[in-house]
C-alpha cells in the first residue's frame, strides 16, 4: 500500500512539472560533450531535450534534480569502453534515450544507466542496447523503471550483466520492460517492498528473473520465456507471484521457477508451459501454489523432501511427463482439489470430485529421482507397466503424497 | 535370388495379416497424429506403438511364415539353388514386406502430418526393428524343428526385448547405483535393439532434455554424430549377426 | 547313375537310415517301399541334399553331392505334400520355377496340358484342393525334363484319370532312359510301371531286387501278394534280429 501511494504521488509529480517548480527547458544538440555541458549548466528542476543524433559521451554524472528527455531516440554511445549515465540525485528522470555499447569490465559493474543512493528516479521509455548492465540500481528507494527495452547480443555469461539490476533497494516499480540477451533479465538482491509487473524477460543467458534476499516483493503479469535456466527465487519471504507466465524454459538444467528457501509466499494464477521443470522447490515453508496451470512440462513439480507446509490447490496439471517428483518418502505438503489429466478414477456421486485419491508421483519418477541413470529407460514399455502395477499395488510411492479430492474436469482459472 | 524375393513379396503383399497390420498401423497413426495439436506428443505415442507392436508382430509373423512355407522351401531347394541364397531370399522377402507395411502404416502418415528429423528417425528405427526381428525369426526357424516351439521362442524373444531386458537393466541400475555405471549402461543398451530405437528417436525430440537432465553422458554421446553412427552400427549388427548365424546353421539343417 | 554307399542318418537315438548301399541306373523305375518311418523319405531327401547324412557317400553320375547344388538341375522332385504360398496363383508358381531354372529353355508341358492345369492358372494356391495341388507338383517335377525323377507318393490324392495319365508319363520317361524313384503306399499304383523294388524297414535295407526276380522267388503275380509273401517270410527274421 505504501509503495502504491508513493508511486501515485510520483506520477502526479512528474505529470505536472511546470506547476510544482519553476524550471526552464533546454534543447541539446549533438556536439562534443553537449549533454555533459548542458547538465553542468542546468539548475534544479530543469528539463533537457536531447535532440536526435549520435552523442559519443560517457560517464555522464547527474547530481541535480533534472529531467532528461530524448527527442526521436538520440543515441548515447559509450564506445565499448565506458559507462552511460550515473545518477546520484533524487527525482531525476531519464526518458526516450538510446544508450548503447558500454564497456565490459570485471572489476566494476558497468551500466547503461546507474542510479546510486537516490530516490524517486524515473527511467522511462529508453532503449538500452548492448550494455553490460542495462539499468543498475544501487541503494535506492522509490524508483521507477518503466517501458525500457533492454537487450544485448553478448553470448558469454561471464562478460555480461543483468537487464535491470537492483541491489539493496526498496519500493521499486519495475514495469513493462523488455529484457533479452542479458545474463539475468531482472536481478534483485536485498530489495524489499517492490513490484515487478508486465515485464517480458526472454532469451536471457541465465535467469529471466533472479532474486535473492528480497522480501515482501510482488511479481505480476510478467512473461519469462526461453531463458537459459528459467527463474530463480531464493532466500526470501513474503513473495507474491501472480499471473506470470513461465514458458519454454527448456534445457538440461532449466526450471520454470526455482524456489529455494522461500517462506510464506503465494504463487497464484501463473502458467507454466513446456518447462523442463515447472516449479522446483527446495527448503520452502508455507508456499501456497493455487490456480496455476502446468502444461507440457517435463516435471510439473519437483518438491524436495525439505519442503513443508505448502498447499497445492486447484491447479490444472495437463500433459506433463511427470506430475510430481520428490526425493523423500515423507511428505509434509498438501495437494487438494487439483485437476490431473492422468487421473483415471471415477465419480459415482457426480459431485465433480473423484471418489478415489490421485497419487501424482509415479513409481518411475521415484526411481529416477533416486537414480538419475534410470532416465535411460524413459518412455520404455517397462516403465509404463511399472506405473500401472504400482497403481494396483502401491509399494514405492510416498503414500501421503496424494490428492484426496481430484477434480474430474479441468478447472477454470 | 531376385526371383525368389520377387515371388515371396508378391505372395506377402496379398497376405491378410500384412494387410491388416498395415491398416491397423495406419489407423493408429492417423488417429494419433490428427487428434493432438502437439507434434511431439503424436510422435511419442507412435514411438510407443512402434516399440510395442513392431517387434512382436515382426517376429511372430515371420516365424510363422517361415515354418508354414517349409514345404515350399523344400521344393525350391530341390532346384539347383544354394541353401544360403534360398534362406536370404525368403528373409529379404519377408523383411521387405514388413518394412513396406511399416512405411505405409506409420511412415506415410508421419511424413504428411509432422515431417521432420524426428519423424525420419522414427521411420528408420521402425524399419530397423522390422528387419531385426524378422532376422531373429529366421534364426528361430533355423534352430527349431518344431513350429510350436518356434512360435514359443518368438514370443519369449519379443517379450524379452520389449520388457524383460529393461527390467534386468533397471535392477542392474538399482544394484550398482553407487558406482559410475553410465558407460556400462551405454554398452548394455546396445544389447537391446528396442532400446536403441527408442533412444535414437527420443534424442531427436525435445524430451531428450529430460534424459540429459540426469544422465548427461547419454545425451552427449548418443546425441552426437558419433553416437548416431554407433547406434546405427549396433542396429546393423543386430540384423547381420542373426542372419550370419542362420546361414551357418541352415547349412547343416535337415529339412 | 545314383550310387549310394554306406549311408547312415540318425535323428538323436533313432536311426532313420542304417548303412544303406544302393545303385540305381538309367532306365529303371525303382519303387521305394516300406512301412511308415522306415526311412524312405529320409533316403529321398538325402539324395536331394535336404537331409545331411552323417556317414556315407552319395554320387550322382560319379560326382559326390556333398554341399553341391548344381546337380539338382538333373532331378525333378515331386513332394509328398505340396504346400505353396497361399496367395500365389498356379501361374505364378510355374513362372517362378521357370525363372529360377533359367538354364532350361525347353519345357516339357505335356503334364500341364494333360492334367488340365491351364484351367486354373489364375487361381490362388490357397483355393486349390489337395489333389489339384498334387497335379501342380507333378507338373513342376516334369517341367524341366530332368534325367532323374524323385516322386514321393505321386498318385496319392489324384483322381483315377490323372493317376493313369501320370503313370503313362512315367512309363514314357523310363522308356526314354530316365531314372525314376517312386515311394508309394499303394502297391497297385506302382505295379505296372516299376522295374525294381527297394524295401526298407527301420532304416535297414531289406532287399533290392527286380520285380521279375521277386515274382519268380515268390511265385506270385500281383505285386501286393509278392510283398505280402516276402513279408511273411522275412518279418520273423527281422523281429529275431532285433
Amino acid at each position: 500500500m505504501n509503495s502504491i501511494l508513493a508511486f501515485t504521488f510520483l506520477t502526479l509529480y512528474l505529470c505536472l512539472p511546470g506547476k510544482v517548480c519553476y524550471a526552464s527547458n533546454l534543447k541539446v544538440y549533438a556536439t562534443a560533450n553537449s549533454i555533459r555541458n548542458a547538465i553542468a549548466a542546468a539548475h534544479k528542476g530543469d528539463t533537457l531535450f536531447i535532440q536526435s543524433g549520435v552523442y559519443k559521451e560517457h560517464d555522464i554524472v547527474v547530481t541535480t534534480k533534472i529531467t532528461i528527455i530524448g527527442i526521436g531516440y538520440p543515441v548515447i554511445d559509450a564506445e565499448n569502453k565506458y559507462q552511460g549515465f550515473i545518477i546520484s540525485a533524487d527525482s531525476v528522470t531519464i526518458q526516450g534515450l538510446q544508450i548503447q555499447n558500454t564497456g565490459r569490465a570485471s572489476t566494476t559493474d558497468i551500466a547503461g544507466i546507474k542510479i546510486i543512493n537516490a530516490r524517486f528516479v524515473t527511467i522511462r521509455n529508453n532503449k538500452l542496447t548492448d550494455n553490460t548492465y542495462g539499468v543498475y540500481l544501487q541503494n535506492v528507494s522509490y524508483c521507477y523503471v518503466f517501458n525500457n527495452i533492454i537487450q544485448s547480443r553478448s553470448t558469454s555469461e561471464i562478460n555480461n550483466g543483468n537487464g535491470v539490476h537492483a541491489w539493496k533497494s526498496d519500493h521499486l516499480l519495475v514495469k513493462g520492460n523488455t529484457c533479452t540477451g542479458q545474463r539475468d533479465g531482472i536481478y534483485f538482491e536485498f530489495v524489499t517492498d517492490s513490484h515487478i509487473e508486465d515485464n517480458n524477460s526472454y532469451s536471457n543467458l541465465r535467469y529471466g528473473l533472479h532474486f535473492m534476499f528480497s522480501h515482501d516483493d510482488t511479481y505480476t503479469h510478467n512473461i519469462f520465456k526461453d531463458n537459459g535456466a528459467g527463474v530463480a527465487v531464493m532466500y526470501s519471504h513474503g513473495v507474491i507471484m501472480k499471473d506470470n507466465e513461465f514458458i519454454h524454459n527448456w534445457g538440461d538444467a532449466s526450471y520454470g521457477l526455482l524456489l529455494k528457501e522461500i517462506t510464506d509466499s503465494k504463487i497464484e494464477h501463473n502458467h507454466f508451459l513446456k518447462n523442463t521443470v515447472g516449479i522446483h522447490m527446495e527448503g520452502t515453508t508455507r508456499v501456497d501454489v493455487k490456480h496455476c496451470l502446468f502444461e507440457d512440462n517435463g516435471w510439473a513439480l519437483r518438491v524436495q523432501a525439505s519442503c513443508s507446509g505448502s498447499n497445492f490447490m486447484e491447479n490444472n496439471f495437463i500433459g506433463n511427463s511427470f506430475d510430481v517428483a520428490t526425493n523423500g518418502t515423507l511428505m509434509l505438503n498438501f495437494f487438494n482439489h487439483n485437476y490431473w489429466d492422468k487421473y483415471d478414477g471415477y465419480d459415482l456421486d457426480k459431485n465433480n470430485i473423484g471418489d478415489v485419491p490421485y497419487y501424482p508421483v509415479s513409481v518411475y519418477s521415484v526411481v529416477t529421482e533416486k537414480i538419475p541413470d534410470a532416465m535411460i529407460l524413459y518412455h520404455s514399455f517397462l516403465t509404463d507397466i511399472m506405473d500401472k502395477v504400482e497403481k494396483v499395488l502401491p509399494t514405492m510411492i510416498p503414500d501421503k503424497l496424494k490428492d484426496d479430492n481430484p477434480m474430474m474436469k479441468k478447472l477454470k482459472l | 535370388m531376385r526371383t525368389i524375393i520377387k515371388y515371396v513379396l508378391l505372395d506377402l503383399l496379398k497376405n491378410k495379416t500384412i494387410i491388416v497390420y498395415t491398416i491397423i498401423l495406419a489407423a493408429l497413426s492417423v488417429s494419433v497424429l490428427s487428434m493432438g495439436s502437439n507434434a511431439t506428443k503424436g510422435l511419442l505415442s507412435l514411438l510407443n506403438i512402434t516399440l510395442l507392436f513392431v517387434p512382436i508382430i515382426s517376429i511372430l509373423f515371420s516365424t510363422i511364415y517361415f515354418f508354414n512355407s517349409i514345404e515350399f522351401t523344400e521344393l525350391l531347394l530341390a532346384q539347383p539353388i544354394k541353401r544360403k541364397t534360398m534362406l536370404l531370399a525368403s528373409y529379404t522377402g519377408v523383411a521387405f514386406a514388413l518394412g513396406i507395411a511399416y512405411i505405409i502404416g506409420i511412415g506415410v502418415p508421419v511424413c504428411i502430418f509432422s515431417y521432420g528429423p524426428a519423424a525420419l528417425t522414427l521411420i528408420i528405427s521402425g524399419l530397423f526393428l522390422s528387419l531385426i526381428f524378422s532376422a531373429l525369426a529366421l534364426l528361430i526357424f533355423v534352430l527349431f524343428k518344431d513350429k510350436t516351439k518356434g512360435i514359443g521362442a518368438a514370443i519369449i524373444i519379443a517379450l524379452f526385448f520389449t520388457l524383460l531386458f529393461d527390467g534386468l537393466l533397471l535392477s542392474f541400475i538399482y544394484s550398482f547405483s553407487d558406482y559410475p555405471i553410465e558407460k556400462p549402461l551405454l554398452g548394455m543398451i546396445s544389447l537391446n535393439p528396442v532400446d536403441l530405437g527408442r533412444i535414437l528417436v527420443l534424442l531427436q525430440l525435445d524430451v531428450a532434455v529430460m534424459m540429459g537432465y540426469s544422465g548427461a553422458l547419454f545425451k552427449k554421446f548418443l546425441g552426437s554424430a558419433t553416437g548416431s553412427i554407433y547406434v546405427f552400427a549396433c542396429m546393423m549388427f543386430w540384423i547381420v549377426i542373426p542372419l550370419f548365424l542362420s546361414v551357418r546353421k541352415f547349412r547343416k539343417k535337415d529339412l | 547313375m545314383i550310387s549310394i554307399e554306406h549311408l547312415t542318418k540318425s535323428y538323436g537315438k533313432f536311426k532313420a537310415l542304417d548303412d544303406i548301399s544302393l545303385n540305381f541306373e538309367r532306365g529303371q523305375t525303382i519303387s521305394l517301399l516300406g512301412p511308415n518311418g522306415s526311412g524312405k523319405t529320409t533316403l529321398i531327401k538325402s539324395i536331394l541334399g535336404l537331409v545331411i547324412p552323417e556317414q556315407g557317400i552319395i554320387r550322382i553320375n560319379g560326382t559326390e553331392i556333398k554341399t553341391q547344388f548344381a546337380y539338382r538341375s538333373q532331378i525333378g522332385y515331386m513332394p509328398q505334400i505340396g504346400r505353396y504360398p497361399d496367395n500365389m496363383t498356379v501361374g505364378q508358381v510355374i513362372n517362378m520355377l521357370k525363372e529360377i531354372r533359367k538354364d532350361c529353355k525347353q519345357y516339357d508341358e505335356e503334364l500341364i496340358h494333360g492334367l488340365g492345369i491351364p484351367g486354373f492358372l489364375n487361381k490362388t494356391m490357397r483355393s486349390l484342393s489337395g489333389g489339384t495341388r498334387q497335379k501342380v507338383s507333378a507338373c513342376l517335377a516334369f517341367l524341366f525334363s530332368p534325367d532323374i525323377f524323385i516322386l514321393d507318393e505321386p498318385t496319392a490324392g489324384l483322381d483315377p484319370v490323372s493317376s493313369e495319365f501320370l503313370k503313362d508319363k512315367i512309363a514314357k520317361e523310363r522308356a526314354n532312359g530316365k531314372l525314376i524313384l517312386i515311394t508309394s503306399h499303394v502297391l497297385s499304383d506302382v505295379e505296372d510301371i516299376t522295374s525294381h523294388i527297394v524295401y526298407l524297414q527301420d532304416g535297414h535295407l531289406m532287399f533290392y531286387k527286380t520285380v521279375e526276380e521277386l515274382r519268380q522267388q515268390t511265385g506270385e503275380e500281383k505285386l501286393n501278394k509278392v510283398i505280402a509273401s516276402i513279408m511273411q517270410k522275412e518279418m520273423p527274421k527281422t523281429i529275431y534280429a532285433q
